[in-house]
C-alpha cells in the first residue's frame, strides 16, 4: 500500500446536513462531558457516510465540534485506511488481494472489475459513478475471495459473478443478496461435510475417562520398564 | 513502596514510579528515545526494554509501573539482544548522514547505535524518503530523520499549549508535521530542538554553523526576560554561536524561550566597538581619554542635582552598584531604573518581586493575572503555570485584554477598575480566591507603568490582604517584571534618593532644560525626544534609540561579555559568566564607570569585581547569597487613589524585539515578519 495523502483540491467548506447533524448529536451524547473526543472516529464516519469521503474542512468541522485541535482529527483520518482521503465514485468497490482470496482467485475478480469498469485498482470512472481499491485482508477469508460494495461483502465471488454485480450497479437494479455468491450457508464447508457429522440433536455417549486414564497409565508403565530393562 | 531489584541491586520506590526511574534513581542507565522526564510515556520506541524475571518477553521498562519483589535485569543477554534488534530496525530507516547533520556530536541515536546497536545493518532494500517540512524560521527539518519519537509532538501540545504538531498516517508512513505545514507559532517552539533525539528538527538560524566539539561552553543566565533562565552560551572565538538552557528546576526546568535562545545574532551586528563624541552635530569615533574629558568637562560645570541616570532593562547590577555610587559622588539623586516608570516602592522588597517564586506557581490554586500577558512577557514562566494548569483544579483571571494563553482563563474585564472591585470584595471573583488555598496575584507592567499604577498596586495589596494572598509559608503578591535588570536595579537602590526625580521627572526637567545632563546605562526604552537640549551619556553594547541620541557612548559589554549579577523577577540572584570578550574597544560596564570616576576625581572605593560585589553585599544583603531567594518581608506599600477604567496596554506587542538585542537580530526580524507581521504584510503579490 502506498503512502496515503490528503486530496490536494480541497472543497472550500463542510456542514454536516440535519440528519447527520442529529445523529452526531447522539454520538457525541454517549460521552462523558470533557471526553467529546472519544467520538472522533464516529463522526468522522458520519463525514464520509455523507461526502463519500473525509475532506479537510469536514476535519476542521469535526475539529470544532469536538473541541479537539484539528492535527489530533487529522492524526486520526489520516491512520485509519478506511477513511478516505480522495474523493471516491459513488460506487466505490474493494477487492481484497491478500493471500487467501489470491489463492482462491481474487486475480480473476480484479480483471472482472477492470474488465467492466476500464479502471485499474485506485483509479476512480471519469464519471465518478465508480472506483476501485485493493485492500489488505478483509476478515472473511473463509468465504474467499471477497469483494466489498458500500458496507456489504459479497463472497465466493469469481470472474462472471463479480460481472453481474458491477453491471446491476451500473443499471441501478436491486443488488443481488450479500453473502456468499456460490449459496453456501454462512461460512459453512462448500461441499459435503468432514467435521461434526454427528446429529447434533442426539445426546453426546457417556465416556469412561477412567478407564482411559488407566489405559495410558498402563501403556506408561510398559514403556518405561521397557526401556529400563537391560539390553538383551 | 514496592522493592525491587535492578542488576542485583535492591531499591525501594514510590508506587507508580516505572522501571526506568527507579533505575535511574540509582544509577543504573537504560538508553531510551521517547521518554523523557518532562512529558507523558509514550513507549513508542522500544528502546528501553528491560529483562523481568518471570516476564515471558522483555518489557519497556518507561511505560512499566513497578512491582513488589521484581526482578529486572538490564544488561542480560536477552535485554541487549531486544535492544540491539530494535536499534537495527531503527537505522532501517535513518539515513547515514552523520558528517552532513547538525546533530552529529550531540546525537542520542549515534551514541546508543555507538553502545547498544550492531556493527553492521543487514537490511539491504531501499531507506524510506520523507519530504521535509516547514516549522517557522527557528526550527529546521530532515524528516527522513525521523524516528517518530513523538517527543516534540508531545511537548508542543503539554509543554508549549499549542497542539499543532501531529504524526500523520500510520507504520512505515507515518510523519510528524505541522498542520498544514505552518510556523509553530509557540514562544517555546526552540526547545524541540533540544528534545529530538535525532537531527530529524535542528536549529535553523545555527544549521551548519559549528559543531558541538569547537565550541566553549560558559554558564550564564539570561536577560531577554525577567525570569532568569539558566543558559549555556556556546561560543567559537569571539563568536556566540548559540544559547542552550541548563537545568534549573527551580527558575525553568529545561526550557528556554526562543527570544533568548535565538536573539543571539544580534550581539554580532549594530555594536558599539569604541567610543564616539558629538562634534558639529555628527558623532566621531575618539579615544577613550577624549571620550572621558568630554564629559568631565560638561559634568564639572553642572551642579549634582542637574544631573540625572537612567539605567537599562539588561543593566548588571555592578554597573549599576558602580553608576549608583558615582552619582552620588556627584551628588545628584537624579537616579532611575525604571524606564517604563512603573510604580514600584524601591523600600518594600515585597512590593516588586515575585513572592510566592516560579517553582511556587505549582502549588498556586487560584491565580489572578493583572496587566500581564505572561505568554509573551515570560514564557517560561507561562509553561510552569500550563504545568500547574494540566493537573487540574486551577482557577485563572485575567484583567486586561484577551491574549493567547495556553490554558483556560476567564476573562474578568479589560479595564483596571476591575480590580478595585475585587479588592472590595464585590466581584465574584474575590470568592474564588478567598476559597483557594494557596491564592495568587501577578500584576504585571502594563498595570504599574500607567499614571494611576501606585492606586494600582496599593489595590493590588489590598487584595493580597482581604482575600488571603499571604499567610504562614505562602505570599501570593507578585510582580511579573519584563526587564531582567528591573529587580537588581532595585536591590541595589538605583532608585530616585531623597528629593531625587524618577524616570518621569528626570525626562519632564530635561525638557524643561532643568537637567543638564543623563547618563544612559543601557537605557533605550525611553522616549529620547523628551531629553530636550540635555547632554546625554549613553553607555551601552548596541547602536539602539539611546546611542542615537547620545552626545557620547561608551562602548559597554553585552550580558555574555561581562561577569555579571542579575537579579530574576523573584528576587533569585544569578551569577553570569563571561563567554566572549566584548568586541573592540567596548570593555566591562562597570570598570568604565571605574575609570571615569577616576577622570571626575570622585575615585570610587574598588579596584576589582570581588571589592564591588562585598560592596553590594554589606549595602543589602540578599547579594551575599547566589541562586537563592530571599522570602521578603509584607510590609505597606503603594498609595490608594483612583484607578481609572482605561483597558491594560501591554509592554511586550512583539515578543521578538523588546530590547536593543532582540532587534538587532536577523533572526528576530524574520519571526517578527513570520509571527508578528504575517497576514497583515502578505498580500497578492507577496506569492
Amino acid at each position: 500500500m502506498s503512502a496515503r495523502v490528503m486530496a490536494e483540491n480541497q472543497p472550500a467548506s463542510f456542514a454536516f446536513n440535519a440528519e447527520m447533524q442529529e445523529r452526531a448529536k447522539k454520538i457525541i451524547a454517549k460521552y462523558p462531558a470533557g471526553r467529546q473526543a472519544s467520538a472522533v472516529i464516529p463522526l468522522l464516519d458520519l463525514a464520509q457516510r455523507q461526502e463519500g469521503w473525509v475532506s479537510r474542512p469536514a476535519m476542521e468541522q469535526i475539529a470544532v465540534m469536538l473541541e479537539m485541535a484539528p492535527i489530533r482529527v487529522m492524526e486520526v483520518a489520516t491512520f485509519y485506511t478506511m477513511f478516505k482521503l480522495a474523493p471516491v465514485g459513488k460506487n466505490h468497490i474493494q477487492v481484497c488481494t491478500s493471500l487467501s482470496c489470491w489463492l482462491r482467485g481474487s486475480n480473476d475478480v480484479v480483471k472482472s472489475c477492470k474488465d467492466k469498469l476500464g479502471i485499474g485498482l485506485g483509479e476512480v470512472t471519469t464519471d465518478g459513478s465508480f472506483s476501485l481499491e485493493e485492500v489488505e485482508c478483509a476478515g472473511a477469508c473463509v468465504n474467499a475471495p471477497v469483494i466489498a460494495v458500500g458496507d456489504d461483502y459479497y463472497e465466493d465471488v469469481d470472474y462472471a459473478s463479480t460481472g453481474k454485480i458491477i453491471d446491476a450497479l451500473k443499471r441501478g437494479e436491486k443488488l443481488p443478496p450479500h453473502g456468499s455468491m456460490t449459496g453456501r450457508d454462512n461460512a459453512a464447508p462448500a461441499g459435503e461435510k468432514t467435521s461434526l457429522t454427528d446429529d447434533p440433536t442426539k445426546p453426546i455417549p457417556k465416556q469412561d475417562f477412567a478407564a482411559a486414564k488407566a489405559a495410558f497409565e498402563k501403556a506408561k508403565a510398559e514403556a518405561a520398564a521397557k526401556a529400563a530393562a537391560p539390553k538383551a | 513502596m514496592p522493592k525491587l531489584t535492578i542488576d542485583g541491586i535492591q531499591v525501594e520506590v514510590p508506587p507508580n514510579t516505572t522501571i526506568l526511574q527507579a533505575a535511574e534513581q540509582i544509577g543504573v542507565e537504560i538508553p531510551r528515545f521517547c521518554y523523557h522526564d518532562r512529558l507523558s510515556i509514550a513507549g513508542n520506541c522500544r528502546m528501553c526494554l528491560v529483562d523481568v524475571e518471570k516476564s515471558p518477553k522483555p518489557v519497556a521498562s518507561c511505560a512499566m509501573p513497578v512491582n513488589e519483589g521484581m526482578v529486572v535485569h538490564t544488561k542480560s543477554e536477552r535485554a541487549n539482544k531486544a535492544r540491539g534488534g530494535v536499534m537495527e530496525f531503527l537505522l532501517i530507516n535513518h539515513p547515514l548522514d552523520c558528517p552532513i547533520c547538525d546533530q552529529g556530536g550531540e546525537c542520542d541515536l549515534q551514541d546508543q547505535a555507538m553502545a547498544y546497536g550492531f556493527d553492521r545493518g543487514r537490511f539491504h532494500e531501499n531507506k524510506r524518503a520523507v519530504t521535509d517540512k516547514y516549522m517557522g524560521p527557528l526550527v529546521a527539518t530532515c524528516m527522513t530523520r525521523c524516528i517518530h519519537c513523538t517527543r516534540c509532538v508531545r511537548f508542543a501540545t503539554e509543554v508549549a499549549g499549542v497542539p499543532e504538531l501531529g504524526a500523520l498516517g500510520r507504520g512505515e508512513d507515518m510523519e510528524i508535521t505541522t498542520y498544514l505545514e505552518r510556523a509553530l507559532s509557540s514562544e517555546l517552539s526552540g526547545n524541540v530542538v533540544d528534545l529530538c533525539p535525532v537531527g530529524a528538527l535542528t536549529s535553523k538560524p545555527y544549521a551548519f554553523h559549528a559543531r558541538p566539539w569547537e565550541l566553549r561552553k560558559t554558564e550564564s543566565i539570561d536577560v531577554m526576560d525577567a525570569v532568569g533562565t539558566n543558559i549555556r552560551v556556546d561560543a567559537r572565538g569571539r563568536e556566540v554561536m548559540r544559547v542552550l538552557p541548563r537545568i534549573n528546576e527551580d527558575v525553568n526546568e529545561e526550557w528556554l524561550a526562543d527570544k533568548s535562545r535565538h536573539a543571539c545574532d544580534g550581539l554580532g551586528y549594530q555594536r558599539l566597538d569604541r567610543p564616539y563624541v558629538r562634534r558639529n552635530g555628527k558623532l566621531t569615533a575618539v579615544s577613550w581619554e577624549d571620550a572621558f574629558d568630554a564629559i568631565a568637562v560638561r559634568l564639572r560645570a553642572s551642579a549634582g542635582n542637574r544631573i540625572a541616570a537612567i539605567a537599562g532593562d539588561l543593566a548588571d547590577c555592578e554597573s549599576m552598584t558602580a553608576l549608583k555610587d558615582l552619582m552620588a559622588a556627584l551628588g545628584s539623586h537624579n537616579i532611575d531604573c525604571r524606564q517604563d516608570g512603573a510604580a514600584l516602592d524601591p523600600k518594600v522588597r515585597a512590593s516588586y518581586i515575585f513572592n510566592s517564586t516560579i517553582a511556587g506557581i505549582e502549588r498556586a490554586d487560584a491565580i489572578l493575572l493583572v496587566g500581564t500577558d505572561p505568554r509573551r512577557e515570560a514564557p517560561v514562566l507561562n509553561a510552569r503555570i500550563r504545568k500547574r494548569f494540566k493537573k487540574g483544579g486551577l482557577a485563572v483571571g485575567v484583567i486586561g485584554a484577551d491574549t493567547k494563553l495556553t490554558y483556560k482563563a476567564e476573562n474578568l474585564g479589560a479595564s483596571a477598575d476591575v480590580l478595585a472591585k475585587i479588592a472590595d470584595g464585590t466581584h465574584p471573583f474575590a470568592q474564588v480566591l478567598k476559597n483557594a488555598k494557596n491564592p495568587m496575584i501577578v500584576v504585571g507592567m502594563a498595570a504599574l507603568s500607567r499614571a494611576d499604577g501606585n492606586a494600582i498596586l496599593a489595590a493590588a495589596r489590598q487584595v493580597a490582604d482581604t482575600c488571603g494572598l499571604v499567610k504562614d509559608g505562602w505570599n501570593g503578591f507578585n510582580v511579573l517584571h519584563t526587564a531582567a535588570g528591573r529587580v537588581g536595579g532595585l536591590d541595589v537602590g538605583f532608585a530616585p534618593g531623597e528629593g531625587g526625580k524618577d524616570t518621569r521627572g528626570i525626562l519632564e526637567a530635561a525638557g524643561k532644560g532643568e537637567i543638564d545632563a543623563v547618563f544612559l546605562l543601557g537605557a533605550d526604552e525611553i522616549d529620547t525626544a523628551k531629553l530636550g537640549k540635555a547632554f546625554v551619556i549613553y553607555q551601552g553594547h548596541h547602536g539602539d534609540r539611546g546611542a542615537h541620541r547620545a552626545d557620547v557612548i561608551l562602548p559597554g559589554a553585552a550580558y555574555t561579555e561581562k561577569d555579571g549579577t542579575y537579579v530574576n523577577t523573584e528576587g533569585r540572584v544569578q551569577e553570569a559568566y563571561r563567554a566572549v570578550f566584548p568586541p573592540g574597544d567596548a570593555r566591562e560596564d562597570w570598570t568604565i564607570l571605574r575609570a571615569l570616576s577616576a577622570v571626575l576625581s570622585k575615585t570610587l572605593p574598588y579596584d576589582n569585581i570581588k571589592q564591588l560585589r562585598a560592596r553590594m553585599a554589606k549595602a543589602n544583603p540578599v547579594f551575599a547569597g547566589y541562586d537563592k531567594v530571599q522570602p521578603a518581608e509584607w510590609k505597606s506599600f503603594g498609595a490608594a487613589g483612583s484607578i481609572s477604567a482605561t483597558p491594560f496596554v501591554y509592554p511586550v506587542q512583539n515578543y521578538y524585539m523588546t530590547d536593543p538585542i532582540s532587534r538587532a537580530s536577523r533572526t528576530m526580524a524574520q519571526c517578527t515578519e513570520e509571527f508578528v507581521l504575517g497576514s497583515k504584510q502578505k498580500t497578492g503579490t507577496h506569492g
